[in-house]
This record gives structure tokens, C-alpha cells and sequence, in this order.
């Protein structure tokens, strides 16, 4: 069993892909130690850990540095695969549609999401808007192909879709009081939106999810910030 | 060649893609792209997502492995492959794709740094064997090759050396190795076919742009 000492992660409090990891870590039940990082002032041991990126998250386990959210829920569920549950199923067609939609929010949802909230002009945000609810609406076809009627995408146990959706748990919670939108909106995304309300809920995963008036706090210094930036620009 | 390595038979079918035939709308709904590798009536997408099921489904004794079997090892493979794909995939296609001159030295740019790491990656990864993975092709060997072919296209078209023996010695000697590859010999299209494709997809890139600004 691990301890604390062979574990350590290097992220930032409002980086979902960092909750990523956590989250991973919480439902297997491994203590780690967590180092918040500066972004603005990224130390030693990150940019020795992630010198191609010099992102977080990072895992260091036994001193070896795992870097990328996917790669490393991946690699928590494979190096600890006698611990807690399995974030991964055992069969290789339900592995590979797990990896499918994992893909999918990262190349699909996230962008079009980034794309309705920071889009340059408004008809790219628009856009954005368009494309978010197209792949939202993909998302909930795909918690009932693969939740086949029971709690979570991985099944009775939370899997890995769970974990990389779950990472954006906090920006979703934050994004009604941002911008008066539910991204899973109960009426158009039933499932998602008591899936949101099951998987948040979970011992594993409450303590572990941003606060969402901090995550508020943080976006709207960001707004204020680019707003001066932009009229800054215009003078 | 993920297949070809497991020494798998399959039927392969190839797909018009301005005209998608009704088996691969369905097959990926999502996407409507190709590969889709359809297994026993069930269809899997995306490259690397297709890979790795290869490796897991068509496993046992005497079968090459494609990923390594150390956790560790296997974290490193995932995130060279996703470097291919995501950082050095996108810069590469722009070159031919980018509508404009500006945009153009932009990527061509953003390539070359991009090609650097890959290069020092070699030399980690390897430990002086024959491939990323060592001594057989793997994971992060199957991710870059399958782009060389377009490497290729752009030395054609651009007559820019993105592998080169002067600038990235490691991977040049890598892709002629892999070229004497079984299994790059029986897969890999031939790159005249590849340079005639590669311009029909620069003409269109630069159509579609044209019409956009209008």
C-alpha cells in the first residue's frame, strides 16, 4: 500500500484537469501528497517534471514524474490495480468505448465550451454555443450506452468517463452563476444532470470538488482582467 | 499496421469520403470518420482508441505487444502518442491546410519546434534499440509513422525537411529503419498517391477560404 511520501501531485485548485486526478485518487483511496503550484511562478519540480508542457497536473510516483490528466487517471487505475475500484472495465470493447468518450470530451465538449464562453468575437461564440449542445447532447447518449440504466458511466461504480467528466464538475456548478447556464440542463440532459447530482454527491468526491463561489470569485477577476486588457487595447 | 503486427486478417474497406457510405455513418455517428474498425458487428473509433484495442483484444503468448506492460512505461507511450497527436499532428496538417502565406510560416514554424521533442523523446524511450518502444514497433512508433508518409508529401510540396539527418538524426534513422519494416512495406500507400491527395486537400483548404472571405 502506498504511502504518502510515494505519491505527490503538483496542480492548481480550479484546474479541472488536475480534479481529474484527484478524483482518481479519492475513489481508489490513496493518500498522496498535494503541492499547489503557482502558475504564474511554476517551480523547480514542475518544470523538471513536465519540461515539454510545464503544465499541471503532474504525478510524481516514487519520484517519477506522469504527466497529461488522461495518461495519469490511466496510470493510477494500472500501477494501484489491486486497490479500490476499477476505473477501467475489464472487457476490451467497453475499454475502448470508455476511451472513446474520454477522447471525446476533451476534443469535443471542452472546446466548444471554451469557444461559448472565451470566443473572440460573438459569432464565434455563438458558434460555440452551437457546438456545445450538440456535444452535450452526444454525452447523454452516451451515459445511457454505457450506464445501461444503472448509476454511472462505468456501471454500479463510478469508471473512467465519470473521472474525466468529473474533473469539470466545479466550471459546470460555477458556469450557472457565470452565465446563467446549466450545461446539463435537466429538461434537454436528464441523465447528465442527476448524474452531475449522483457523482458530486459521493463520498469520494464532495471534499474534493473546488467551491464553487471561489471558482466564481477567480472567473470574474479573469473577466474584469480582460475587459480592462481589451479596453486597455482600444485607447 | 497495428493489425498487421498482430497478424490479424480483417477485410478493408476504403471509404469516399466525399460520399461516405451508409455503413461508416453509422458505424460512427459521431465523428463520420475513418478508421472505424468494426469487430464482430461492434465498431470502434478513433485511431489510437482502435490501437489500443488491437493490442488488448488480439493479446497472448507469442504475440507482440504494442504497449509495454509496465504501468509506467505504458503512461509514457500514452503521452508521446497524445504529443503526436495534439501538438504535432496540427502544426504539420497546417502547413498544407492554412489558407494563407502568414498562417503558413506560422506552422511551419510551430512544426519544427514541435518535431524537437520527438527527437530527444527518441533517444529516452528507445535506449538506443531499434524503435520508441525498443526492440519491436509499439505504441508511440505506430502514432508518428503513420504521419511520415505525409512528412513526405510536405518535402514534395514545400520542399521542407521536417526529419532530416542533419537536424534530427534519430528520427530520420528511425523512419528508414521503419521503412525496411515487414510491416511498413505491406501497409504504407505509396507516396505519389499520397502527394496527389495532399494537393487536392490543399486546393480545397484554399477554395473553402476563398469562398469564406467573399
Amino acid at each position: 500500500m502506498a504511502g504518502a511520501e510515494d505519491l505527490k501531485l503538483l496542480g492548481m485548485w480550479a484546474s479541472p484537469f488536475v480534479l481529474r486526478a484527484k478524483l482518481a485518487l479519492s475513489l481508489k483511496g490513496l493518500n498522496y501528497e498535494y503541492v499547489e503550484e503557482d502558475l504564474k511562478n511554476k517551480s523547480e519540480l514542475l518544470l523538471k517534471s513536465n519540461p515539454v508542457h510545464n503544465k499541471v497536473p503532474v504525478l510524481i510516483h516514487n519520484g517519477k514524474p506522469v504527466c497529461e490528466s488522461t495518461v495519469i487517471v490511466q496510470y493510477i487505475d494500472e500501477a494501484f490495480a489491486g486497490t479500490g475500484l476499477s476505473l477501467l472495465p475489464s472487457d476490451p470493447y467497453e475499454r475502448a468505448l470508455a476511451r472513446f468518450w474520454a477522447a471525446y470530451i476533451d476534443d469535443k465538449l471542452l472546446p466548444s465550451w471554451t469557444k461559448t464562453s472565451r470566443g473572440s468575437t460573438e459569432e464565434e461564440r455563438a458558434e460555440g454555443k452551437e457546438q456545445s449542445a450538440v456535444a452535450v447532447e452526444n454525452l447523454e447518449g452516451a451515459l445511457r450506452e454505457c450506464s445501461k440504466g444503472k448509476p454511472f458511466f462505468g456501471g454500479d461504480n463510478p469508471g473512467y468517463v465519470d473521472v474525466i467528466l468529473g474533473g469539470l464538475l466545479g466550471w459546470v456548478r460555477a458556469s450557472e452563476e457565470l452565465y446563467g447556464i446549466n450545461p446539463f440542463d435537466p429538461a434537454k440532459t436528464p441523465l447528465l444532470a442527476a448524474w452531475a447530482e449522483r457523482f458530486g454527491a459521493l463520498e469520494a468526491v464532495d471534499p474534493v470538488i473546488p467551491e464553487v463561489n471561489k471558482l466564481v470569485e477567480v472567473a470574474k477577476m479573469m473577466q474584469a482582467k480582460l475587459a480592462a486588457e481589451a479596453a486597455g487595447a482600444s485607447n | 499496421m497495428a493489425l498487421f503486427i498482430k497478424g490479424v486478417n480483417y477485410e478493408y474497406i476504403t471509404e469516399d469520403l466525399s460520399n461516405k457510405s451508409e455503413l461508416l455513418v453509422s458505424s460512427n455517428p459521431v465523428h463520420k470518420k475513418v478508421p472505424v474498425l468494426i469487430h464482430n458487428g461492434n465498431p470502434i473509433c478513433e485511431s489510437l482508441v482502435i490501437v489500443q484495442y488491437v493490442d488488448e483484444f488480439f493479446a497472448g503468448a507469442g504475440v507482440p505487444s504494442i504497449l509495454p506492460a509496465d504501468p509506467y512505461e505504458r503512461a509514457i507511450a500514452r503521452f508521446w502518442a497524445a504529443y503526436v497527436d495534439d501538438k504535432f499532428f496540427p502544426a504539420m496538417a497546417g502547413i498544407v491546410l492554412v489558407p494563407t502565406e502568414q498562417e503558413r510560416v506560422q506552422k511551419v514554424k510551430e512544426t519544427f519546434a514541435a518535431i524537437e521533442p520527438l527527437e530527444e523523446a527518441f533517444a529516452v524511450c528507445s535506449k538506443g534499440k531499434a524503435f520508441f518502444s525498443g526492440d519491436s514497433i509499439g505504441y508511440v512508433d505506430l502514432a508518428l509513422r503513420s504521419l511520415l508518409i505525409w512528412i513526405e508529401v510536405i518535402r514534395r510540396m514545400c520542399g521542407l525537411e521536417i526529419i532530416s539527418a542533419s537536424k534530427t538524426p534519430r528520427l530520420a534513422a528511425w523512419a528508414e529503419r521503419f521503412g525496411e519494416t515487414a510491416a511498413a512495406k505491406k501497409v504504407v500507400p505509396e507516396a505519389d498517391q499520397a502527394l496527389q491527395y495532399g494537393k487536392k486537400l490543399q486546393a480545397a483548404a484554399s477554395a473553402a477560404a476563398a469562398s469564406k472571405s467573399k
